[in-house]
């Protein structure tokens, strides 16, 4: 099988399974225990807390422990408006991830202003707009640091820096970035950032939120002590343990899986383009993360290439209307006015560092005949190739 | 990852009759780019009036290429008026099934070759075919009338399965729920019709029951669309006790609500003497 989809989640690093089997078998205590077997397992998660932090370029006192990437975007959201009842107002973009969007969509109806910031073609925010949204009315801005369906970065820090002029807490969701492109929270003007664990080979039901000292904060889940009083409920240690270990390795080999990932990426786009006649990359390729590519087909459906790959034991995804269960294109290519002809087959490849280039070569192998052979069957093509000068 | 039975996959993987027919007969177009799934199909009959060719070119998902695919196996050799005949679910059928979000896919299907069979015989604009409801996906309140007879739809969800209507920006839910009401009554009355003919006055239990299924359909989902709800307490001769819920309990129009929409609706559908009466908890 070639796993090319790690958007959507990542394999579990061995190293990283390896250490948090410890904590579902023996060393079961919880970590509140007045036991020396608790406080083993409480200096563990103590630990993976300094290993999140490190990675971010926080303190360990800055992270909290959550289920996952859209528990820390509502914890963040609800807590910036909560604890800023005198501002009603919201901020975000048009290209959110639903984690976010359809939060944000919620917060509209009982009664916030939100403003989605559109995009232009290639998917890039207008600084002029951010500037213009943020008001002393409005309480907290949730700006994507990279979006998972295109890949493209956004600049955070000017954003981060427009809201504080404005006085407006800002969020950043950064799922698709924490262990893609290196942070360093210190020196950013970022008061809340989401990251989820399965996207940097760390197992499913693990998220954490970053919380600047001195942020005013409220509780989503309310209950026990753990961490700190700001999310209640007993730690999910092996998924803790097993985080601090996938920041870990991420902080080590970001640097240069960051390179190698990119490389395999490129050869991959730049191979696809030349093979296929009218397809285009979607996304500001500028400003991109290093693993993301998505390219629209035009005249083909995006379902269809995809069972097709899978045919050739080949896994990517797609931002076409039917894998969705909706009925219309990803919300995401619609706000970057991607015509319908070249929505519908747009494709979606995320590299790992597990891919190599043998899958790069398979993909290029099999994809310009499958797309090939959709077309054929399409009764656009045939029209559009008619048009083509000769 | 859609559950698609093995039939669907192979006509997928290995479409039969793909490309297009030269000097058709028949040529029947759906959809467009825009829609996500466009359908060009295109026959030849033979000298008795059978269907001796049959080419399809699809652009859509899985389910779309091989519903059509389908299709031109299932009509070839069939008279025109045979293959008029064939609804979309026969196409889902044949495939051993459709998940219910795909189901629009077969509604393509039947739809092309209803507008190929209507070519042929001249009718270049086969049936005006109504008044455009969504706007989106171009669907009009026959298409969605048809469908809704055809496979029995209750809900609103399931018209958009069946037809796209109402999945795009949404606004036309109220008139898709409309056509929904429209159809539901005409099939229980003509269903009611003969029995009532027959058996002038209902026993308190039938009475119950119908009184039960009309709430059931007709009226809760549209009092719980605007967040109320209502339930049945007793029912005591021609008396409906109901309970308010919800929104509705507070709201200064329950009154009427519950006469002018609930004990209008039972009327018209159960019997005409029914009185409707809230009891408060």
């Amino acid at each position: 099988m070639i796993y090319l989809d790690n958007n959507a989640t990542t394999a579990v690093a061995p190293e990283v399974l390896e250490e948090m089997l410890p904590f579902l078998k023996e060393q079961y205590a919880n970590p509140s225990g007045m036991y020396t077997f608790a406080a083993e397992v409480g200096r563990k998660v103590g630990e993976a807390r300094e290993r999140v932090a490190a990675l971010l370029g926080a303190h360990p006192d800055e992270i909290v422990f959550t289920s996952c990437g859209t528990e820390s975007d509502n914890t963040a959201l609800r807590a910036a408006v909560w604890s800023n009842p005198d501002r009603l107002g919201v901020v975000t973009t048009r290209v959110e991830h639903p984690a976010v969007k359809n939060l944000c969509e919620h917060l509209e109806h009982v009664g916030h202003p939100v403003s989605f910031l559109p995009v232009d073609g290639a998917g890039r925010l207008d600084l002029v707009q951010v500037r213009a949204a943020m008001t002393r009315s409005v309480a907290v801005s949730s700006v994507m640091w990279a979006n998972n369906e295109t890949g493209t970065v956004f600049p955070v820090a000017e954003i981060g820096a427009l809201a504080h002029e404005a006085g407006v807490v800002f969020h950043t969701d950064a799922v698709q970035v924490v262990g893609k492109i290196p942070i360093d929270l210190a020196g950013l003007p970022i008061d809340m950032l989401s990251l989820s664990g399965h996207k940097l080979h760390a197992p499913k039901g693990i998220g954490a939120l970053y919380v600047r000292k001195g942020s005013k904060f409220s509780s989503f889940l309310i209950g026990g002590h753990q961490e700190r009083g700001r999310r209640g409920g007993t730690e999910n240690v092996p998924a803790i343990v097993a985080l601090g270990k996938a920041c870990e390795i991420a902080a080590d080999s970001i640097e240069r899986e960051r390179s190698r990932v990119r490389r395999l990426r490129d050869r991959l786009e730049s191979a696809l383009l030349e093979r296929i006649p009218n397809a285009r990359v979607n996304g500001d390729v500028e400003n991109r993360l290093p693993n993301t590519t998505n390219i629209a087909f035009e005249f083909v459906e995006g379902e269809a290439i995809l069972l097709m790959l899978n045919e050739e034991g080949i896994c990517a995804s797609s931002g076409s209307a039917c894998t969705s269960g909706s009925l219309e294109p990803s919300h995401v290519l619609r706000a970057m006015g991607v015509p319908f002809t070249a929505a519908h087959g747009s494709v979606r490849f995320s590299f790992s560092a597990y891919n190599t280039d043998a899958d790069v070569d398979r993909v290029i192998a099999v994809l310009p005949g499958i797309i090939a052979r959709l077309r054929e069957m399409s009764p656009f093509w045939a029209e559009q190739t008619c048009k083509m000068p000769a | 990852m859609w559950d698609y039975t093995d039939k669907v996959k192979d006509h997928f993987l290995n479409p039969r009759n793909v490309g297009e027919v030269e000097n058709a007969d028949g040529v029947g177009e759906v959809g467009s780019l825009a829609c996500g799934d466009a359908l060009r199909l295109t026959f030849k009959l033979d000298d008795v009036g059978r269907i001796a060719d049959i080419k399809f070119k699809t652009f859509g998902c899985g389910s779309a290429i091989a519903s059509s695919s389908a299709l031109t196996e299932m009509v070839k050799g069939k008279t025109l008026a045979e293959a008029a005949k064939i609804t979309n679910q026969d196409i889902a059928d044949y495939l051993g099934g459709l998940p219910k979000e795909k189901m629009h896919c077969s509604v393509m299907g039947r739809e092309a070759l209803g507008k190929a069979i209507a070519y042929y015989r001249g009718d270049l604009e086969p049936e005006p075919e109504g008044t455009l409801v969504c706007d989106c996906f171009g669907v009009t309140d026959k298409e969605i009338e048809r469908a809704v007879l055809e496979n029995n739809l209750k809900t609103v969800e399931e018209v958009t399965d069946y037809t796209k209507a109402g999945g795009g920006c949404g606004r036309c839910h109220e008139q898709i729920q409309a056509i929904l009401d429209k159809v539901g009554t005409e099939c229980m009355v003509e269903a009611l019709a003969p029995e009532t003919a027959a058996q002038p006055k209902l026993t308190t239990l039938q009475k119950i029951h119908l009184i039960e299924d009309t709430l059931e359909r007709e009226i809760r989902p549209s009092l719980q669309k605007d967040g109320g709800d209502i339930e049945l307490i007793d029912v005591d001769g021609d008396l409906v006790l109901v309970e308010l819920r919800g929104v509705c309990s507070t709201c200064a129009a329950a009154q009427v609500t519950l006469k002018g929409y609930v004990e209008t609706k039972l009327r018209e559908l159960i019997a005409p003497e029914l009185v409707v009466e809230e009891v408060t908890a």
